[in-house]
């Protein structure tokens, strides 16, 4: 038939009509793959989704511990400056100079004059500033930090000291109305991330008349681009005053920006004036506002509140001298005499109404590994009681004086803390009210309990030991001051959330965080807040990604889940000999090998983090033939870069577990910023900071690495290349690139 | 160590194992979990329920009065139950081929993102849009445009999920059985 061919080609080119060669399935046998296809699917995400909390889990559990390690660190600024006397005289001018407001010659005139002077060479191709600013100034910060530009130090210090003069009119709590059906938007965290600033302009709009932002805190450390978020920020606030907000935040605070990265970034990029700039960074920051209410109705702040947080006390609080959280002020040696007997009494009635973590009987996470860090370390505790004469670290009114002190105190020994003075008059015994602590000490008070608190799901307010300031509140302390100050909402920032946003307290406190990928890329979503005058928040989700193409759910999962575990690695690293020695006592027969019970108990108690240990196991040891963990095998993927300096493995260990904090006190010692100490101040701080810690470290060794170090032996040493020495090496990554 | 075969000693590691799953979903650390989590906890302990089992554990784990939190006293006899009598079995590889072999009408290797869309979404229990657009995401070959690429459905030749499921399982006896049995299963 002439038309054959036709039929067949156009069978060809149409398959889906049978040609009869092919089995149609039954729909019972269609619907069966299909289930199993599901079922098989839903597992698979399960598991993803397992993996990416557990992954979640550690890189808060890390975070929440590093705060605790600069718990610690603060304790040693104040250990230091206690003991001052014992370096040889030369303690004041180690720590003092930062950690004091600088007592300077110069007035502020002065030294604007002298900015002015500041020549701006031919050679800059940055932008170029002109108080008062306008329009073309922020557009070409904008255009210039996307081009990666850096902003000349002259104008940097123009606009800082600017915003100097402007915030000081301003007042701590700054009521907003939005009032002309304008919408006002609300940003968390940014740490640094510019990339998720300029998604956030993108997809918003610039701040402006029509546009008004409020920035909630934490716009430095952390991220690489801090000076570049902060110089827009602040060109904003002096644009439009009426229109741009900034709320401080926790790491708005000259101590937390040496431990995070703001400083080191200020002196890397600012090589002349690096000092100067962060010297006015510091009263700038403690000139930020602490909150903004919207309507009077909704309240803003970064960290959260307490059960002592009062609105109207908190306007009269002296901002500008609370320059960090992590200084409680001192108390002079004459306050002490007159009420020694008080005086641990008034540090308690500060808090009487608090649930102490030991008595509350609450089993929570964070009170646990509060009870742990204390009892372990002790070094809360002993600056606690020591801290009688003079400045104290910042858990020092609130601990409670049943943790023995590992140091007696040198000024009057303090009798055991009572609630109340018990004085005898006449024949029975009358109680006095304690008196109060001091107005300093209760305006540093408000100011933390705003900057660092977090909400929690039980009622009550207590401690935040975990991060070693400010408190967890209950829905009940929400609904309190809410309704005390007839506010309908509290909005704050402070915590990373993986949407960018969270709800809690039955919808009386959002969490509003703005940097995506937080932790890791694709950890988490950043998020703003958009409200009108309906005051009912609309929420933005976004994403910053470094790739074109679109991860999968997968590939986010294992990018952010291998740097995690990267991270716990080197912890398990940096405990190494204690873990050792754990593990040695389970394994009596030297097999090498010890059950998972045994292993994942071990890991728990030494490095106290709370994580899900067993369901870690596989991807952190090894297992042997008869199923038992070969404990081992996870130090096996770590090693030390080139070691430098001949230390024994101990020192190396410590030293790499202490590194992040040995590089703020370097910093801090080396005051003309110019990367070298001397030996005799390296030996004293080492010695210092170690047996603070209680870190047995010889003395000898110490002398020798010192010496060591000191190539060109003129007596200083490069504490950059010191640290350097220290890096770790992943080894699995190294031969996962050689093969790539 | 030798007691490692020991039945106590499978049902305690076995809990274990339930109560680090647990934890990760346990935010306030009150040994409570949101219900609508529990699938995700009882599939990443190795389980391959479908909806209707799961809904099944859920009504037996859930409150007389549903308070949308399951507590763990009543989570680990339940869910150690299921892992000990291996409820809910791990689905092996070839048998999923096999599943997609049966979508795919023509025998041509792949199955078209419609096709996929069309079955899943409307056929057995059905992936709501968005289970169905993650799973495309992952599954669609960005230059081929197609989805499920196989050669010739060897089993040998995994979708690239199987082979990346297989890296979690190091030391979990589970995935071991499943695979070293069923091979000459076939959907009927």
């Amino acid at each position: 038939m002439g038309c054959g061919t036709s039929i067949a080609v156009e069978n060809q080119t149409r398959p889906s009509e049978t040609d009869g060669s092919i089995k149609q399935p039954s729909p019972a046998l269609t619907i069966k793959a299909a289930i199993l296809i599901q079922r098989w699917y839903r597992r698979y995400v399960a598991r993803l989704e397992m993996r990416r909390r557990y992954t979640w889990n550690i890189f808060q559990s890390i975070e929440y511990a590093g705060e605790q390690d600069q718990l610690q660190l603060s304790s040693f600024f104040s250990f230091m400056l206690d003991n001052f006397t014992q370096i040889n005289g030369n303690g004041p001018d180690l720590i003092s100079h930062l950690l004091d407001s600088v007592v300077d010659p110069l007035t502020e005139e002065v030294r604007q004059l002298k900015q002015e002077q500041i020549v701006v060479p031919e050679s800059y191709s940055g932008p170029h500033l002109s108080f008062p600013l306008s329009v073309t100034d922020t557009n070409a910060l904008l255009c210039a930090f996307k081009e990666e530009q850096t902003l000349h130090g002259k104008y940097v210090l123009q606009l800082l000291y600017e915003t100097k003069k402007f915030l000081k009119q301003m007042p701590n709590v700054i009521y907003l109305s939005t009032s002309y059906a304008k919408e006002i938007t609300i940003c968390g965290d940014l740490h640094g991330s510019l990339d998720d600033l300029l998604l956030i302009f993108y997809k918003n709009g610039l701040p402006s008349a029509e546009n008004p932002y409020v920035f909630n805190g934490d716009f430095v450390d952390r991220g690489k681009k801090s000076t570049e978020i902060i110089i827009i920020l602040f060109a904003f606030l002096l644009l439009y005053p009426d229109h741009m907000h900034l709320n401080r935040g926790n790491h708005e605070d000259h101590i937390m920006n040496l431990r995070y990265g703001f400083t080191r970034e200020v002196m890397q990029k600012y090589k002349t004036h690096g000092r100067e700039i962060l010297q006015v960074f510091q009263d700038v920051f403690s000139l930020l506002p602490l909150a903004t209410v919207i309507d009077n109705k909704v309240l803003i702040v970064h960290g959260g509140i307490s059960d002592k947080t009062d609105l109207d006390f908190l306007s009269t609080v002296e901002r500008h001298k609370v320059k960090s959280a992590l200084r409680v002020p001192k108390r002079s040696i004459d306050d002490l005499s007159v009420r020694a007997c008080s005086r641990s009494s008034s540090r308690h009635s500060g808090r009487s109404r608090l649930d102490s973590p030991h008595t509350s009987g609450r089993t929570s996470r964070a009170s646990r590994r509060r009870k742990k860090h204390c009892t372990k370390q002790g070094s809360c505790s002993s600056s606690s009681s020591s801290s009688s004469s003079s400045s104290s670290s910042m858990c020092s009114p609130r601990v409670s004086s049943r943790n023995t002190p590992r140091r007696p105190p040198p000024s009057p020994s303090l009798p055991s803390p009572t609630d109340v003075l018990q004085v005898p008059f006449l024949d029975s015994f009358v109680s006095l009210e304690p008196p109060e602590p001091p107005r300093e000490e209760l305006e540093w008070q408000q100011v933390v309990d705003i900057l660092w608190s977090d909400p929690k799901n039980h009622n009550g307010c207590s401690l935040n030991a975990f991060r070693g300031g400010g408190c967890y509140f209950g829905p009940d302390v929400t609904q309190t001051l809410l309704q005390k100050h007839g506010l309908c909402l509290l909005i704050r920032s402070h915590e990373c959330k993986q949407e960018g946003y969270e709800l809690c307290h039955n919808g009386q406190v959002i969490t509003i965080f703005s940097a995506s990928n937080y932790y890791e890329e694709g950890s988490n979503r950043g998020a703003y807040i958009k409200l009108g005058p309906e005051l009912v928040p609309r929420f933005f989700q976004y994403q910053v990604s470094r790739s074109t193409r679109k991860l999968t759910l997968h590939q986010k999962v294992r990018v952010a889940e291998g740097s995690a575990l990267r991270a716990l690695k080197e912890k398990l690293y940096a405990h190494r000999s204690e873990l050792m020695a754990a593990f040695q006592q389970y394994d009596i027969d030297n097999t090498g090998r010890i059950s998972t019970s045994e292993w994942a108990q071990v890991v728990e108690s030494v490095l106290r983090l709370d994580l899900p240990w067993r369901t870690l196991r596989p991807r952190l040891a090894r297992l042997g033939a008869d199923g038992n963990v070969e404990y081992k095998s996870c130090f096996e993927d770590i090693s030390l870069g080139e070691l430098i300096p001949p230390v024994t493995p101990n020192l190396a260990e410590t030293l790499y577990r202490y590194r992040t904090d040995l590089e703020i006190i370097f910093n801090i010692i080396d005051k003309d910023h110019s990367g070298q100490i001397s030996i005799e101040e390296f030996r004293q701080t080492w010695k210092l900071f170690s047996s603070h810690l209680g870190v047995a470290v010889n003395d000898q060794a110490i002398d020798d690495m010192a010496r060591s170090i000191d190539f060109n032996k003129d007596g200083s040493i490069d504490f950059n290349e010191f640290l350097e020495a220290f890096r770790v090496v992943h080894k699995l990554d190294v031969k996962e690139q050689q093969q790539g | 160590m030798a007691d490692k075969y020991n039945a106590e000693t499978i049902i305690t590691e076995t809990q274990k194992r339930i109560s680090n799953a647990f934890d990760v979903f346990d935010h306030e650390s009150n040994k409570t979990v949101d219900v609508r989590e529990i699938g995700t906890i009882i599939r990443s302990l190795g389980c391959f329920p479908s909806e209707a089992e799961l809904h099944d554990v859920i009504a037996e784990l859930e409150e007389e009065e549903p308070t949308g939190f399951v507590r763990y006293e009543k989570f680990l006899p339940t869910v150690t139950k299921i892992l000990l009598e291996r409820k809910f079995r791990p689905i092996p590889e070839d048998l999923l081929l096999q599943a997609f072999e049966v979508l795919d009408q023509q025998k041509r290797g792949h199955l078209e993102p419609e096709e996929l869309t069309k079955y899943l979404t409307q056929e057995g229990e059905p992936f709501t849009q968005e289970e169905m657009d993650e799973m495309l995401s992952a599954a669609v070959d960005p230059d081929k445009n197609i989805s499920f690429y196989w050669q010739d459905g060897h089993p040998e030749k995994q979708t690239k999920w199987s082979s990346n499921n297989r890296v979690d399982e190091m030391g979990s006896s589970d995935t071991q059985t499943a695979v070293a049995g069923t091979s000459g299963a076939a959907i009927t």
